[in-house]
């Protein structure tokens, strides 16, 4: 028996020396960083990065080495529910900053809810991803029942759009932030000439001949850039001149890309502003070019205050254990008590975990190169 | 929406049809020639028509700014695409079939299951390729204005030039197959080898390389479908392969599995139906059942013809092998 013993003793050892491991705090992001929607997801973990390599010395000093553990979530429900199932079995994360996805972090929070892991987003603006009022989840960006309802201000109130098209890709995100559009643009009295959904990502011939037939003078789709890009092409090859319009899932530089001369014109609303829409932003945009040589984009700036938020809430909760490791659920309390001015704005949570108030943006894309420009902003406060 | 729209529409909407038919037809016949010669569904068929796309908007990019007349480039677009699309159905034979059958596996199962595997693989590949090559996955056929130039025939019907190209490609490659397989030496021995792989070589055929080559042809379709495809509706990103091969392959199914003529005629039925149900559904329900349905029409004639006439519409009834 003295094998077996021996292997006891290695497997005791081994024990103890990742006992060391338990310094190490972990904040995940959760986005696509691989398929279509990789364009968007890149820039929520690169912002967080920038957020947790600022924090990493004062952790040092309370004698935690802080990290930021990136995770693929694909895009996909599924995919996000295993990468959420992995970060709950992890002790050292003690935060998620994401997902991209409303489609994906709606099942995956319901994993995080049972372990109390607090997640942060940055971008996932379906109303349920708060409405379910669960403690450990918040969100800083806009919702879609308020962001919808400001494009069909803006679509019926100012260009007059009285045929409008509707277009939805039939997940939680698009379809829940195109109906929002349809309700308050019906309200508005402008007449909703088509409602249909599609998950084709290259053919948009059907939707095309549909839109051709109906002629509305306003085509919104509720959906992601890389559909956006080849469906507005597609429509301007054969000729429709309607306004094209879309929610925040738009605001990608690829959305040009793809699009190529067909983008120019094209609206967004968006809960995430262009850069150059916040002041207190500029030396996070210099310091992020010059650390990945690109300037930061869309929900970048989001990231880093999510992140911020769930390094403020670390804090505090270390604090609070007299220096000691925090639970997780102290960390999910802190957040919500988290006041704080961040780069896009003073950032305070109400009871649902829906910040305070956020503004929502309307950019048009005047050519066809990116960025556009925000041509009117709009603060409300999420409704109760 | 009144009746005359619906028939002022119906030649155009036919047109649609036509082209997304054909285009399936040429990834359909990939399916029906393996399944003809092997008896295995080759479900990694829809990443050579991925491969394929993939190929032909990189040299067709990358060219543009030499090669002065948009036909030409086309052509070696297709020419490029046809022949790394061939080479990869090849490879993926000589690797992973091949080795598969000589191990006398009977399970069917095996090379299905492998058959998805490379699937996957080839996804990511090419996904990795794309994404260090240029740091993004989708790539753009770009527009040139020759390709773009519409006919207006009547009002509410016109086509643009590159549909008539589309249109003569895929004619004279079905032609062309057909003349392959019912006039030459090596359609005979193709023919043969799906007969009874057994008999035929002793006939003096060498069975495995008349598989090879069928694995060449039918990637080779695959490659040139992938073109068209890309030409078409102008976005490829290395997971467009999914639902046209799914659907090809249902077209194959439907047609006939292992029939030529009846992967044909099955594409164009398939592509037919999938437009007309796309367009016509939101319009005759008001917009109640949105174009997203337009799905079910195909599987529904699928199911159908499983239940009714499992062969297919051409498909000859499978007699007992000895």
């Amino acid at each position: 028996m003295r094998i077996p013993s021996i292997i006891i003793t290695l497997l005791l050892a081994l024990t103890f020396t990742t006992r060391a491991d338990n310094q190490v705090i972990r904040i995940a992001t959760c986005c696509p960083l691989s398929g279509a929607q990789a364009g968007l997801g890149e820039y929520i973990k690169l912002g967080a990065q920038m957020a947790v390599e600022g924090a990493q010395p004062r952790f040092a000093e309370l004698g935690f080495n802080l990290q930021l553990f990136p995770q693929d979530d694909q895009a996909t429900p599924d995919v996000g529910v295993a990468v959420a199932n992995r970060l709950v079995n992890d002790a050292s994360v003690l935060g998620v900053v994401g997902h991209f996805n409303s489609g994906v972090a709606i099942p995956a929070s319901e994993v995080y809810k049972d372990y109390h892991l607090a997640m942060v987003s940055p971008a996932n603006t379906n109303p349920k991803v708060t409405d379910r009022r669960y403690a450990n989840v918040s969100r800083i960006c806009g919702r879609d029942d308020v962001q919808g309802p400001v494009g069909a201000e803006f679509a019926v109130n100012e260009l007059k759009a009285q045929r409008i098209f509707i277009v939805q890709d039939k997940t939680a995100y698009g379809q829940g932030v195109a109906e929002a559009f349809r309700d308050k643009a019906k309200a508005l009295g402008a007449n909703i000439v088509g409602f249909t959904g599609t998950e084709e990502k290259s053919n948009f011939s059907t939707i095309v001949r549909l839109i051709q037939v109906h002629k509305p003078d306003l085509v919104y789709l509720g959906g992601i850039y890389d559909q956006a890009g080849v469906l507005v092409k597609q429509m301007r090859e054969k000729g429709i001149e309607a306004v094209f319009m879309g929610p925040d899932a738009f605001d990608s530089s690829e959305f040009v890309k793809i699009a190529q001369d067909a983008s120019a014109g094209t609206i967004y609303t968006t809960v995430a502003g262009p850069i150059d829409q916040f002041p207190a932003a500029k030396d996070f945009a210099s310091n992020f070019e010059a650390q990945f040589h690109r300037a930061p984009e869309s929900f970048a700036p989001y990231a880093y205050d999510a992140a911020n938020v769930v390094i403020a809430a670390l804090e505090a909760a270390i604090r609070a254990n007299n220096g000691a490791r925090p639970s997780r659920q102290a960390v999910c309390t802190a957040i919500r008590a988290v006041t704080m001015d961040g780069i896009t704005g003073k950032i305070a949570f109400d009871a649902k975990g829906d910040r305070l108030t956020s503004d929502y943006y309307i950019v048009k894309l005047e050519t066809a190169s990116y960025p556009g420009k925000a041509i009117k902003v709009i603060s409300s406060a999420p409704p109760q | 929406m009144s009746g005359d729209v619906l028939i002022q529409i119906l030649p155009s909407v036919l047109l649609e049809g036509l082209l997304l038919g054909f285009v399936y037809a040429m990834i359909a016949l990939g399916y029906t020639m393996v399944y003809g010669v092997l008896g295995l569904i080759n479900f990694a068929h829809s990443e050579v028509f991925m491969i394929g796309a993939v190929t032909g908007a990189e040299v067709y990019r990358h060219l543009l700014p030499h090669v002065g007349n948009p036909y030409l480039l086309l052509a070696i677009s297709i020419t490029t695409a046809a022949a790394v699309s061939g080479g990869t159905a090849m490879a993926i034979e000589r690797l992973a079939y091949r080795p598969l059958r000589r191990r006398g596996n009977t399970n069917r199962l095996v090379p299905l299951i492998t058959a998805i595997g490379i699937s996957f693989f080839l996804q990511d590949l090419v996904r990795l390729i794309e994404g260090m090559w240029h740091n993004e996955f989708f790539v753009n056929y770009p527009s040139t204005p020759a390709l773009e130039r519409t006919f207006q025939i009547t009002e509410m019907l016109s086509i643009q030039m590159k549909a008539i190209i589309v249109i003569t490609v895929s004619l004279a490659m079905l032609v062309g197959l057909q003349l392959l397989v019912t006039r030459t030496r090596l359609g005979k021995a193709m023919r043969a080898v799906a007969q009874d792989a057994h008999t035929a070589s002793l006939m003096g055929i060498n069975p495995d390389q008349i598989i090879s080559r069928t694995f060449l042809i039918g990637g080779a379709l695959g490659g040139v479908a992938g073109v068209l495809f890309g030409v078409l509706y102008t976005k490829v990103d290395p997971f467009v392969g999914f639902l046209p091969g799914i659907r090809a392959f249902t077209a194959a199914v439907l047609g006939g599995i292992g029939s030529i003529p009846g992967a044909m005629l099955g594409g164009i039925l398939l592509g037919q139906l999938e437009t007309s149900a796309g367009v016509y559904l939101p319009l005759l329900t008001d917009g109640n059942i949105g174009t997203e349905y337009k799905d079910i029409f195909g599987f529904l004639i699928l199911v159908l013809f499983l239940l009714f006439r499992p062969q297919g519409i051409l498909g000859r009834k499978e007699g007992e092998k000895l």
